[in-house]
């Protein structure tokens, strides 16, 4: 599988050009190849109409192309000054660096772009949003002709989203060309002007964004029709379900120090159970509870009926409770092993006789799953690394779903993936209720929680507020129990 | 601009005094400790304070200290470069050869050998990417191995000649103290104000600070491995050639086992072993604080002097450890 397909793209200055299309589909692979991390196979970059070819990051640095990566690329333990400078830092007349001069400059270039903070501090004690605005600066201020920002936005909150559109605005009235990638359409239709959609590695589309429609770029993005999309909506569940009678999974009376305090919920089989929050207010906690991951205080978790020995995780899967954490870099995926390393991992007790394991039984599970869950993979042997986030999270559900597990705890199942694979892993959640699994979704998406759940248990500082079902539904509801008030 | 973003408050004040005392204990936990075993070794011991035994100290850290400051480059770039001993051995052995060629060869011939040993530690490390680990374990063998040819297995020891300018570098003295002590100084000088003060200095931090991240910055992440390997090894080869000055020979059996007291005071000196952090400064405390613990134990008399390497040992460890919980407040969502 090509990564870039006989891609073309064009950005122009002054122009603040979007790139969009779903994980995997090569946005990032043309990012590389503009910044000379990687390099073309076939085709040539054209700088002010001259044909250029990087072959180390720093040669497009020079040319002019300043890129910001999704995630923070900073050196986390030296100053924010020496961060925002590295590699080109004022030097006094013995050509050593000059520190006062370095912070003075740092300081002011900064709150230049609204951004207050001590810059001698090491640069990793700033919250990583606060880092990316860092980045930002830095990447901007080495008097690029061409800025590259790589869903600059993901780390961000809402303050300081705003600063990022008018530093946007100002390299736009610059004159200098911007390359904006994210998946946020509010973010696409506020300041872009142009917009090239990639899928599967080929471009589809490139022109001005006003001529389509959110609905009309979301369809080129996923490669549906709009009627379907229309008719569907923009999530992919399904309608609720038809839950069974008795709670297949029930925890009562939950308690963990200051972090849970008397949670208690039950989900029946074929049921999905949202659990509404703020950040902090005790979901993954709730979540780690029921798997025995958190010490617990008091509370029992029963699946059906039986209770289960506290704090013992092994006991947990063993009863059919499988979670799939919030961080899967850190908590799931085992970069350095393939595909089907990592979808075996759970079910090897299950696939093995005497310790020895069955390759063949191997091949069917692994097979079964890539094709059920649609996993993008140009063979089972593939690094598992190399695939994108939202496939990386399907060969994670696809671990546990081997297990043949009874409980499923998804804990912000979609996050950090695009539009078409949420809308795949959506869809899934709700085959797999309908199959008859239990399921407990975490969200931070209220859209994703309403449309997902048949019920929804509110969680405020780490105790149930309200627990919403059928008509009750609707963000104002959740809100109000939030917020305190008796929904 | 209407926004502004400040400084989040989102850490409680007991985790803000709790990592400040973890960071002061790390970086100057080596000077506290120090000041109090000097203190301690004043006042049980008459003898420690007398000039002579200063004189002898400051001597005897000398060398350590050349050793050391290479080897405080290549951990903040996240290496490790055990080759030192060897090198250093190496370096003694090839200076007393080249005395009897007069003071300019015998200067010159170890710290060009040594340098190209460290050179290709540095090109193995930096473009092929292997462990620096395997590449210096390859070369202290290497070094080691070329030390036993050329003096027909030990058996063969270099004399410098009597008569050698070459004998003063190691001997000479100015107010009674070594001319090896003003070189360590005046090298340590110069190499706080490199890493500090200079654009390889910071390429240094942020190569063992998130390489990946220096990369893409631009910054010529192979060219300073490769020569904070080489410093490493034109300073040990220095260090050699001091040693050989002064005991007026290449004594083939020292060295063994440097490297690790040489990567223990570096540590001990608060550079971080992860790579990214760590100073000059740290590491001269570190030499210092190592050879006065084992002063004291001379002292005693009535102690082996083993026991150094117990106490440095234990400190190290301690060291480690508060490292390990620096390391884990490190990032922060």
């Amino acid at each position: 599988m090509r990564a870039l397909d006989g891609v073309s793209f064009t950005v122009r200055p002054g122009e603040v050009h979007a790139l969009v299309g779903e994980n995997g589909a090569g946005k990032s692979t043309l990012i590389k190849v503009l910044t000379g991390v990687h390099r073309p196979d076939s085709g040539e970059v054209r700088l002010r109409g001259e044909v250029v070819s990087f072959d180390r990051p720093v040669r497009a640095q020079e040319a002019g192309i300043s890129t910001i990566y999704q995630e923070v690329n900073l050196v986390p333990l030296i100053s924010v000054a020496a961060n925002v400078f590295l590699g080109r830092e004022p030097r006094t007349r013995f050509g050593l660096v000059d520190w006062a001069r370095m912070n003075r400059d740092a300081k002011e270039l900064l709150s230049g772009y609204g951004i207050e903070t001590d810059v001698k501090r090491p640069l990793g004690t700033l919250s990583v949003g606060a880092q990316q605005m860092v980045a930002l600066v830095r990447a901007v201020s080495t008097d690029a002709d061409v800025v590259i920002m790589d869903e600059p936005t993901s780390s961000l909150e809402p303050r300081e989203v705003e600063t990022l559109f008018s530093v946007v605005e100002r390299l736009h009235e610059k004159g200098i060309a911007v390359v904006y990638v994210s998946h946020r359409m509010d973010e696409l239709y506020r300041i872009c002007d142009q917009v090239t959609v990639l899928r599967d590695g080929k471009m589809v589309h490139t022109g001005p964004l006003n001529d389509l429609s959110r609905i009309e770029l979301v369809a080129m993005m996923l490669g549906r029709s709009v009627s379907d999309i229309r008719e569907h909506g923009a999530t992919a569940f399904g309608e609720d379900h038809n839950a069974g009678k008795e709670p297949l999974l029930s925890a009562e009376n939950l308690s963990s120090g200051v972090r849970l305090n008397d949670v208690s919920l039950s989900i029946r089989p074929g049921e999905v159970v949202g659990l509404a929050g703020l950040l902090g207010s005790g979901r993954t906690e709730t979540a780690r509870a029921i798997v025995g991951a958190l010490p617990l205080d008091g509370g029992t978790v029963l699946v059906g009926g039986k209770a289960l020995k506290a704090g013992d995780v092994g006991a947990a899967m063993r009863a059919g409770i499988n979670m799939l954490a919030e961080d899967r870099k850190a908590e799931g995926i085992i970069p350095n092993l393939s595909v089907r390393e990592n979808i075996v991992l759970a079910a090897l007790p299950q696939l093995s006789r005497f310790g020895v394991i069955s390759r063949e039984k191997q091949d069917r599970i692994v097979d079964t799953f890539v094709k059920r869950l649609r996993i993008k993979v140009s063979n089972p042997d593939q690094l598992v690394s190399e695939l994108s986030g939202g496939n990386q999270q399907k060969v994670l559900l696809a671990r546990w779903l081997c297990t043949k597990p009874k409980v499923l705890l998804l804990d912000e199942p979609t996050r950090g993936i695009d539009v078409g694979a949420k809308a795949e892993v959506q869809a899934l959640i709700d085959e797999l209720a309908q199959e008859g699994l239990a399921v407990l979704l975490i969200s931070s998406e209220m859209e994703e929680l309403l449309d997902g759940a048949d019920r929804l248990v509110v969680l405020k500082d780490g105790a149930v507020v309200g627990e919403l079902s059928g008509d009750d539904l609707t963000q104002d509801k959740v809100l109000a129990a939030i917020a305190g008030e008796a929904p | 601009m209407t926004a502004v973003i400040t400084d989040p408050p989102d850490t409680t004040a007991s985790t803000t005094r709790r990592e400040l005392m973890t960071g002061v204990l790390q970086r100057q936990g080596a000077a506290i400790a120090l000041v109090l075993v000097v203190a301690v070794a004043w006042f049980s011991f008459p003898r420690f304070g007398s000039l002579d035994n200063l004189r002898d100290l400051a001597l005897q850290s000398s060398f350590l200290a050349v050793i050391a400051l290479g080897m405080t480059f290549v951990i903040i770039t996240g290496g490790i470069d055990l080759s030192v001993g060897s090198v250093y051995a190496l370096g003694g052995v090839l200076a007393a050869y080249g005395s009897q060629y007069g003071f300019l060869v015998a200067l010159a011939l170890p710290l060009a050998v040594c340098g190209l040993i460290g050179f290709v530690n540095g090109v193995l490390v930096a473009r092929t990417k292997m462990a620096p680990f395997i590449v210096t374990l390859a070369s202290l063998l290497f070094a080691r191995g070329l030390l036993l040819a050329i003096t027909d297995e030990g058996s063969n020891t270099y004399r410098v000649p009597a008569d050698s300018a070459f004998i003063e570098l190691g001997r000479g003295t100015i107010g009674g103290f070594g001319y090896p002590v003003f070189i360590a100084a005046v090298l340590c000088v110069i190499g706080g104000i490199v890493l500090r003060r200079t654009r390889f200095g910071q390429s240094v931090f942020a190569t063992g600070g998130a390489e990946q991240s220096a990369l893409l910055m631009g910054l010529p992440v192979a060219r300073t491995k490769i020569t904070v390997y080489t410093m490493s090894g034109v300073l040990s080869g220095l260090a050699g050639a001091l040693t050989a000055a002064y005991l007026q020979s290449g004594v083939t059996v020292i060295g063994v086992g440097t490297e690790l007291d040489a990567i223990s005071v570096v540590v001990i000196g608060g550079t971080l072993l992860t790579g990214g952090a760590g100073t000059v400064l740290g590491t001269v405390i570190g030499v210092g604080l190592r050879n006065v613990i084992q002063n004291i134990i001379n002292q005693i008399g009535t102690l082996d002097s083993n026991y150094q390497s117990v106490v440095s040992g234990a400190f190290l460890l301690v060291v480690v450890i508060l490292q390990r919980s620096l390391a884990r407040t490190k990032p922060r969502r």
